[in-house]
């Protein structure tokens, strides 16, 4: 199906005023592309470097535990929750509820700031209660 | 015959049917076509198997989270030692088919939503396709082949 460029296109994106709720339906996207292109290929490299030897996993522990890598491994996990915690909204959207506008935005901004948190919490726990 | 009975006829019909309507249809706009003919009735299929998918995935994940948080360490040993155990391996083979599967149809929306070349469109959906059973198939021959390693390893001890 081809669209006829002279005929009108409805408002987008561009035209419309930011809320909360647009930021986190199109982070649920980008963080789930970022979990599936970047997440699940050092799963994938965990697994097989365990199933293939000490040499092997010895390459991926020493990579993992690279201070730099933690600019992958911070937002890795702030993806994860943000995926995974507007994940459970769009759930109960699903089932027909929280549409009222200000149960909307408060859920949304609830997710973004859970995300964060949870994010902070998991690494200072990784930081400070592995340690102790 | 009214069109939407026509339209009805051509489609549930015979592809001589379909010819004939298609006459009919020239000059209509692809939504005159299929207006007035209900839904397929199975678009919401897709849909429930998404949200089963996704409660699946989040629970499997839930699991790999505490687990791997209880773990005293992430070393070669403590991981296999881990994966040898039938309550670990077979939860990761199902989080690795869910996931998998679960990311597979994600990138999939996305492609279709924004790419809208037709050839591009078949090309992503195809290289999504292989990568996500390619990538899969390793990371769950990988807990195979830890979990059944234990076997052999014990067996040739004496």
């Amino acid at each position: 199906m081809t669209r006829n460029p002279d005929r009108p296109l409805s408002p987008h994106l561009t035209i419309w005023k930011w809320g909360p709720h647009m930021a986190i339906s199109i982070l649920h996207r980008i963080t789930g592309v970022g979990l599936a292109l970047v997440g699940m290929g050092l799963f994938t490299w965990w697994l097989v470097a365990a199933a293939s030897g000490a040499e092997a996993y010895g390459t991926f522990a020493g990579w993992a535990s690279w201070k730099w890598a933690l600019l992958v491994w911070v937002p890795l996990s702030w993806a994860f929750f943000q995926h995974t915690l507007s994940g459970m909204r769009h759930f109960v959207m699903d089932a027909g509820a929280g549409f009222a506008l200000d149960t909307n935005k408060f859920w949304a901004w609830a997710v973004l700031a859970l995300a964060l948190v949870l994010t902070a919490l998991l690494w200072a726990w990784i930081i400070y209660g592995r340690a102790a | 015959m009214t069109d939407v009975a026509r339209s009805k006829a051509s489609a549930k019909g015979s592809a001589g049917g379909r010819d004939a309507a298609g006459s009919a249809d020239v000059g209509r706009t692809p939504l005159g076509r299929v207006r007035g003919l209900g839904s397929a009735r199975e678009g919401g299929h897709h849909w429930g198997q998404e949200r089963a998918l996704s409660v699946a995935t989040l629970l499997l994940f839930v699991w790999l989270a505490v687990s791997l948080l209880r773990l005293p360490a992430l070393d070669l040993e403590t991981v296999s030692e881990w994966l040898r155990n039938p309550l670990a391996a077979v939860p990761m083979l199902l989080l690795i088919a869910a996931t998998f599967r679960h990311l597979d149809w994600g990138l999939a929306v996305v492609v279709e939503d924004y790419v809208h070349e037709e050839g591009n469109k078949l090309l992503l959906l195809m290289l999504i396709r292989f990568a996500s059973v390619g990538a899969g198939a390793l990371a769950a021959f990988s807990v195979l082949k830890i979990a059944f390693a234990a076997a052999a390893a014990t067996g040739a001890t004496p």
